[in-house]
Order: C-alpha cells, then sequence, then structure tokens
C-alpha cells in the first residue's frame, strides 16, 4: 500500500500547490482575514464579539439551548438541547457535561446520554432532582426553553453497549461509582420510587457488587433500592461473609454469564482476573480502571493553585474542588462524584486522599512527571500541602 | 493635607481599640449580607453591561466607517468615548477585581480579562489591588498618591520643580492609559537601575506592556482607520479614536483623583501602621483615606460605581452593582462612630483635588497666605525661592509661617 501523509496545509505545502492557485489563495484571504479580524478586535477575540449574536454558530465554544422540558415524574425531568453547530454526535451510554448558571454560578455536571441519535438533531437528558441539590432542581424545575447551556463533547469509553439488552456488571468498592452514573440513567429514582422508561424497559441486567464488607454508602442503598423495584438483580459479596471472591465462581453467581456483556469496575488485580477468565471463554468484557499510590500523608492542608495566586486552607473532609471554588478558583468540575474525569487536574506536588475509599495520590517533583499527576479534584481532599496547577 | 498622625486632632483619636475592632465586625456583617443574597439578578445585571458596552461599540465603530460625513463623525466618537468609559470602568476595573469571580465563568473573570488599555491586566492587578487596595494612603507605600510624580503632603519637601505639577497633573490626565502603564512597571524606580542590572521580570513585564501598547495603537489608529478607508473616513477614523482614548483618559483620571485626592481625605504616615494591622484597623484606614462622589444613577455607572469609593474601598471584591446598596449603611456606621463620610458633586471633588494639587505645587503656607493686596510681593517671595538655594527656601519659609501665623492671629482677633 502506498504511504499517505497527512499535511496540516495541503494546499500550500503539497508539491501539487501551483495546480491550485486559486484554493491556496482562498487560504491565505482566510488566513489575513482572521488576522484582520483579530486585530480589529483586540484586546478580546473577534467570537466575543460574535457571540453576543450567535452563540450556537460554528467556531463557537459549544453551547446549546434548552428547547423543551419534559416532565417524567413529579421531581425528574428530561431536558431536550439543541447543541451548538460544532456538535459531533455521541454513542449511547456516553455523558455530556453541561454547565448551567444556576443562581448566577456556573455549575458543572455530567448526565448520561441513553437515547440514540435524535431524528430533530437535539440532545436529551433525564435528570432527577436531587433534594439540596445544586444543579439538579434547577433543571427539573426552573430551566425554561430558550436558557442557554454550556456543552462539552460526548465522551466516556466505558458505555453501555446500544444493542445488548442482557448485561452483567461487576463493580468492586469505589468502582460502583460509574455504574451507578449509568443506571441512574436508564432508572431515574424519582419520589415515586423508580421510573421505569421506555427505553430502558427491555434491559436485563445483573450487578455483581464485592466490597470487604457490606457497605453504607448511598450509592449501594442505590442498588438495593433498584433491586427491590426489580430493575436489576443484584449480587452482593462481601470479603468478611462470604470469603475471598474468585473470578471462577461468577458462572455460578450468573447462571446465564454466556449470555451477557460484561461491564467492570475496580482495582487492577479484579480487572486482570478478569479480562483473563473471559477472554478463554470467549465473552464480552468492558472495563474501567481506577489507579492507587499508597503513602503516608496528614490530613487536610494548604491548597495552592499555582497559576491562580490563590491558597486555601482545606480539611481532609472537603474536596479540592469544593474548597477551590469557595476561593473562587475557576475549577472544572463535572459530576461531582468521581465519574466524569471532567475535574481533572494536574497536582504538581503533595499528597491528596481519595474521599471514598481513603486510598492517596501523591505526587513528588523529579519522580513523578513535570507536568504534575493528575487528579479528580471532586472526590479528593488534601492530604497536606499541595501545589496545584490551576 | 497632613498625615493622620501629624494632624493637631487626630480624626480618629475618640475610638478605643474597641471600637475599631466592632467597626470591623459590624462592616464584615454588611459584606456577608451582599455575599449571602449574591445571584442570578447580579449575573444578569454584569453580563447585561458587557452586552451594552459591545453592542455599543460595534454600533459606533460601524458608524465611524461613514465618519466622512459629520454626523456620523459626532455620534460614533461620542459612543465610542461612552463605550471605552463603560469598557474600563464598570468592566475592567471591577472585573479584575475578582468582583465576578462568583460566577465562574471563564469569561467574565478576573484571571482571564484582558483590558482595553495600554496597562496589561498583569501589571494592573499587582499594582492596583494588591498595592494600592493594600497600603491604601499610606505615604511612600502607596504609588496611587501622586503616582510617585507629584507632591500630594505637606510632609514630602518642597521644590522650585514642583512648580509644574498641574502641567503635569494635566498631562498625565490626557495620557493616563500610558501613565498607568508606565505607573505599573514602575518605570521610574526601574529605569535608575543600568540597563544589564536589571530583572527578568522588569524586561518581561516591559515586552509585555510594549506589545499591549502595539495591539492596542495597531487596532484604534490604523486598523480601524483603513477600514474607513473606502468611504474617504481614514482621518476622521483616526481623530474619532484619539479623541475617544482622550476623552476616557480625561474621565477616568478625574474619577480616579476624586477618590484619594480631594481635600480632608486622611493620609497615613508609614511609621504609624502597625506590623499586624487588624481587620478593624484596615477598614477605618480605608474609611478615611476615600472620598465619594455623589450623583444619579448614570453617574455611578459611567464611575464604573467608584463614585462609592469608600464602599468599594472597603469591599473591593463585592460587585459593583451592590455598592449603592450598603452605601447608607456604611454612612450610619461612620455616623455611629463619629467619622467624617466624605462625599461631594463630582465638579467640588475634581476641583477639591486639582486645588490640592496647585496648593502642594506650591511652598507650605503659600496659598493660604496669598490675597489680592499682597500678591506682588508672595509672587516676589516665591520667584525668590523658586530660584534660590536651599538656605534661601528655608529663610523664605520661615518667613511664610510668620505671615501665617499673623495672619491667623488677625482672623482671631477680629
Amino acid at each position: 500500500m502506498p504511504r499517505t501523509t497527512t499535511l496540516p496545509f495541503p494546499g500550500l505545502v503539497s508539491p501539487d500547490h501551483r495546480e491550485r492557485p486559486l484554493r491556496r489563495l482562498a487560504l491565505g484571504a482566510r488566513r489575513h482575514a482572521a488576522a484582520v479580524a483579530e486585530a480589529l478586535a483586540t484586546p478580546l477575540v473577534p467570537a466575543d464579539y460574535l457571540d453576543v449574536f450567535a452563540p450556537l454558530r460554528p467556531g463557537a465554544e459549544l453551547r446549546g439551548r434548552v428547547v423543551a422540558v419534559e416532565p417524567e415524574t413529579a421531581d425528574a425531568a428530561t431536558i431536550v438541547i439543541r447543541p451548538g453547530a460544532d456538535w459531533v454526535g455521541h454513542v449511547p451510554g456516553q455523558y455530556l457535561r453541561i454547565g448551567v448558571d444556576v443562581d448566577g454560578v456556573r455549575q458543572w455536571r455530567a448526565y448520561s446520554l441513553t437515547h440514540g441519535p435524535r431524528a430533530d438533531g437535539c440532545v436529551s437528558v433525564t435528570v432527577k432532582a436531587v433534594p439540596d441539590g445544586a444543579v439538579s432542581p434547577y433543571l427539573v424545575h426552573r430551566v425554561r426553553p430558550g436558557t442557554l447551556l454550556h456543552l462539552e463533547q460526548a465522551t466516556g469509553e466505558f458505555v453501555l453497549p446500544p444493542s445488548a439488552d442482557k448485561l452483567l456488571f461487576v463493580t468492586a468498592g469505589s468502582g460502583i461509582t460509574p455504574v451507578i452514573g449509568m443506571l441512574r440513567n436508564l432508572f431515574p429514582v424519582a419520589d415515586s420510587g423508580v421510573v421505569r422508561l421506555p427505553r430502558s424497559a427491555d434491559r436485563d441486567i445483573v450487578v455483581v457488587h464485592l466490597a470487604p464488607s457490606a457497605p453504607t454508602s448511598i450509592f449501594a442503598a442505590d442498588l438495593a433500592a433498584l433491586d427491590e423495584a426489580g430493575a436489576i438483580h443484584l449480587v452482593s459479596r462481601y470479603d468478611d461473609t462470604h470469603g475471598f471472591f474468585d473470578v471462577a465462581d461468577l458462572a455460578e453467581l450468573v447462571p446465564d454469564l454466556a449470555e451477557r456483556s460484561t461491564l467492570a469496575c475496580g482495582p487492577a488485580g479484579l480487572l486482570d482476573a478478569l479480562e483473563t477468565h473471559h477472554e478463554t471463554a470467549g465473552l464480552p468484557l468492558s472495563t474501567e480502571r481506577f489507579r492507587a499510590a499508597p503513602v503516608v500523608a496528614g490530613e487536610g492542608g494548604t491548597l495552592d493553585f499555582t497559576r491562580s495566586t490563590t491558597t486555601v486552607e482545606s480539611d481532609g473532609s472537603t474536596s479540592i474542588l469544593d474548597a477551590g471554588e469557595s476561593a473562587g478558583v475557576l475549577m472544572p468540575s463535572g459530576c461531582r462524584m468521581g465519574v466524569c474525569f471532567g475535574c481533572v487536574v494536574p497536582l504538581r506536588e503533595g499528597a491528596v486522599r481519595d474521599l471514598r475509599n481513603g486510598e492517596l495520590t501523591t505526587a513528588v517533583p523529579g519522580e513523578t512527571p513535570p507536568t504534575g499527576v493528575p487528579i479528580q479534584t471532586c472526590i479528593s481532599a488534601a492530604a497536606g500541602p499541595c501545589q496545584i496547577d490551576l | 493635607m497632613t498625615t493622620i498622625t501629624k494632624k493637631p486632632i487626630n480624626p480618629t483619636a475618640h475610638l478605643t481599640p474597641e471600637d475599631v475592632e466592632q467597626i470591623g465586625v459590624e462592616l464584615d456583617a454588611i459584606r456577608q449580607d451582599i455575599l449571602d443574597s449574591r445571584g442570578e439578578q447580579d449575573a444578569a445585571y454584569i453580563r447585561k453591561v458587557v452586552d451594552v458596552q459591545r453592542k455599543l461599540e460595534l454600533g459606533s465603530r460601524a458608524v465611524l466607517l461613514v465618519s466622512a460625513f459629520p454626523p456620523a463623525f459626532v455620534l460614533g466618537t461620542v459612543g465610542l468615548s461612552v463605550s471605552k468609559i463603560l469598557e474600563n470602568m464598570e468592566i475592567g476595573h471591577n472585573v479584575m477585581h475578582g468582583q465576578w469571580d462568583w460566577m465562574r465563568d471563564p469569561k467574565i473573570h478576573s484571571t482571564t480579562w484582558e483590558w482595553d488599555n495600554a496597562s496589561t491586566a498583569d501589571g494592573w492587578k499587582h499594582s492596583h489591588n494588591e498595592i494600592h487596595h493594600t497600603y491604601t494612603n499610606i505615604v511612600g507605600k502607596d504609588n496611587d498618591l501622586g503616582y510617585g510624580i507629584m507632591r500630594v503632603d505637606e510632609d514630602q519637601r518642597w521644590y522650585p520643580f514642583h512648580l509644574g505639577q498641574p502641567l503635569w497633573n494635566f498631562i498625565n490626565a490626557c495620557f493616563f492609559e500610558y501613565g498607568i502603564a508606565a505607573y505599573d512597571l514602575e518605570l521610574g524606580k526601574n529605569l535608575k537601575v543600568p540597563k544589564e542590572k536589571r530583572s527578568e521580570a522588569f524586561k518581561n513585564n516591559a515586552r509585555n506592556t510594549l506589545a499591549k501598547i502595539r495591539k492596542q495603537a495597531t487596532k484604534d489608529y490604523v486598523v480601524h482607520p483603513l477600514m474607513s478607508l473606502p468611504t474617504g473616513s481614514f482621518v476622521p477614523t483616526l481623530v474619532a479614536n484619539v479623541t475617544a482614548n482622550v476623552v476616557r483618559n480625561l474621565w477616568t483620571h478625574s474619577v480616579i483623583m476624586c477618590g484619594h485626592f480631594p481635600e480632608g481625605v486622611e493620609t497615613f504616615e508609614k511609621t504609624s501602621i502597625p506590623d499586624h494591622e487588624t481587620r478593624g484597623e484596615w477598614y477605618v484606614r480605608q474609611m478615611l483615606g476615600s472620598a465619594n462622589i455623589s450623583g444619579s444613577k448614570a453617574m455611578h455607572l459611567m464611575t464604573g460605581n467608584l463614585s462609592h469609593q469608600i464602599e468599594h474601598h472597603l469591599f473591593p471584591d463585592l460587585p459593583s452593582n451592590r455598592y449603592a446598596e450598603v452605601a447608607p449603611k456604611v454612612k450610619a456606621l461612620f455616623d455611629k462612630y463619629g467619622l467624617n463620610y466624605h462625599e461631594a458633586s463630582l465638579p467640588a471633588q475634581v476641583g477639591s483635588a486639582w486645588h490640592k494639587v496647585v496648593r502642594l505645587s506650591l511652598p507650605n503656607g503659600w496659598l493660604a497666605t496669598t490675597n489680592a493686596k499682597n500678591l506682588p510681593g508672595q509672587l516676589k517671595l516665591l520667584s525668590t525661592m523658586a530660584t534660590g538655594n536651599r538656605k534661601v527656601r528655608r529663610a523664605a519659609q520661615a518667613r511664610l509661617e510668620q505671615l501665617a501665623r499673623r495672619q491667623s492671629q488677625v482672623a482671631k482677633a477680629a
């Protein structure tokens, strides 16, 4: 096969440029026009002026306009959004980060897009109003058609297989969180109970959840509630009651294992074992890995946001995201539950503790990459003084 | 003006340390009220101002494309001047203070904002937010007092070159944006350092400032006029841009002079400030070191709400649209503690500030002792002082002081 190379400006530098003078001219003219527009707009950029009139135009930062709010139950609603011209589409199960101005404050949350491409070109998310929540009650009860939202392109590798109705989730410890994200979207839990949406009616889901002992987290409670409502079948295995889990036991716990697509999230040891097991058995598997680096560290500390020249004292139970936001730092954020990685920023130096399981992540200049160690600020608290590149 | 500690009657003498701390507590409570109620309406306000300013600027610039037509020239120049004032005052200055950071909108945030001014946002945030707002009116520490080029206090020794200070002040007003840029760079101090010994930080900042000035000048004085070339409006557009910048400079200079320069605003001695100034002490210094401008809503908007300079200095990071609301509470606090809430109309404050510039350009006591009758003698004395050596000046100064004493005795007797 002939080797092909993609050149950044084909019309300008490819050998046949002499044959395409018109194209070359057009490209040159466009670049000159852009330079003139920039010179006219400085110290702002041309987009700042265009945004006043056409916020959804091609080339604009990705935004969307709410076109409808369809109530699902008393406290859940589907928000239909017309995305800006540069929206590239999504795979069902991917999530969408949405920036909403609630009481004047920009808040970012991630919601899964479980529907397929819509005929009207819109996207929609189903939101359940969490009592005392900042964003969900606003989206369910207050947002009006016409409101402008900020969007990011849909992302997420760990997606619901669109065609497979028979699924198995294997989760261990905090690996439960991304699965909860998917399940919450398939089966919103309203005050009236679990909402059965037509789009998830045919899903047959088993969740095998592993933990050292019976957990008390809200996520585990969510799983139990979904199980009770018949939305999923939950199999809980606790090391202290059932003994250590062996992947070989899976076939016994899930008799129809061979018919299911498996999605697993948890520590590396479990995922490695599952991969070997499923490969041998010839079963489909997709996984999401969590990282860990245990080092001794303190409780709380000074957060130094180096680029924002802001420092703030934070205790060991406040997330870096909350601490930074209350100090006025522009913190990127998403799901605020450790799922979407929309809040990841580099930790240059210091140690942070995972609020879900106490796991430590450290950054030591010279040992860790010069660009820092990426951390999820929404589930990390300071475990000693930290320098954060933000 | 004399620093507060050297005054015969210190205006804070009646306050006990407990009073000072109580003032701090009460001001903190006023601030907290606003923080608690800050929300959607405030966000809508700043977005509206930004929206209006951008439309006004675009509209004015569009009209200037045909500015060879005189009404278009007038309309475009007025619009552009107002737009530039809004951009610098109500938007730029306040956004860079972090007044809108709580919205978490990266487009309206102190860390990302760049303003339509020769001074860079970074330079301004350092010299203004950090130095001026922390060391407000401390002689020798707050460079905003006279921008390092003027005599702003009786305690600064008078030299003949100070006679030119009204003229320099006027020139500085016309080219204020460049004055600020130079001042942010501490140009005077840094240029005294031999070229090879200048700090990397200074060289870097100077490069950034020059790059910004080049871009600003190219925009206003080259690219926009060129856009008007097809209608034969190059020169009128250029003139309109120059005018708008000068109008903005004169206006901002006047507003800023009103904030700290009028007669009666207090200054402080460097040595009188404790090493660890308490929150209450800092608040009291801000209360006495600032002056307000009274006027209409439009006036407040055009000054970027720096007409509420006292409130701004107490709470520099509160949204500017809320200063009007806290002003009555702050004023009541001044009354309660027997402090002088310095407020007057724009003409009165500008007049007062200029009076001080002129008064301090002359030897101490000269202006006060001069009247129509003794003018020739006084002028002769001034000319002696302006041309004589230090000894001559000292002797003449003593004569002035003697004259002042005599005049006050006569006044008392009468």
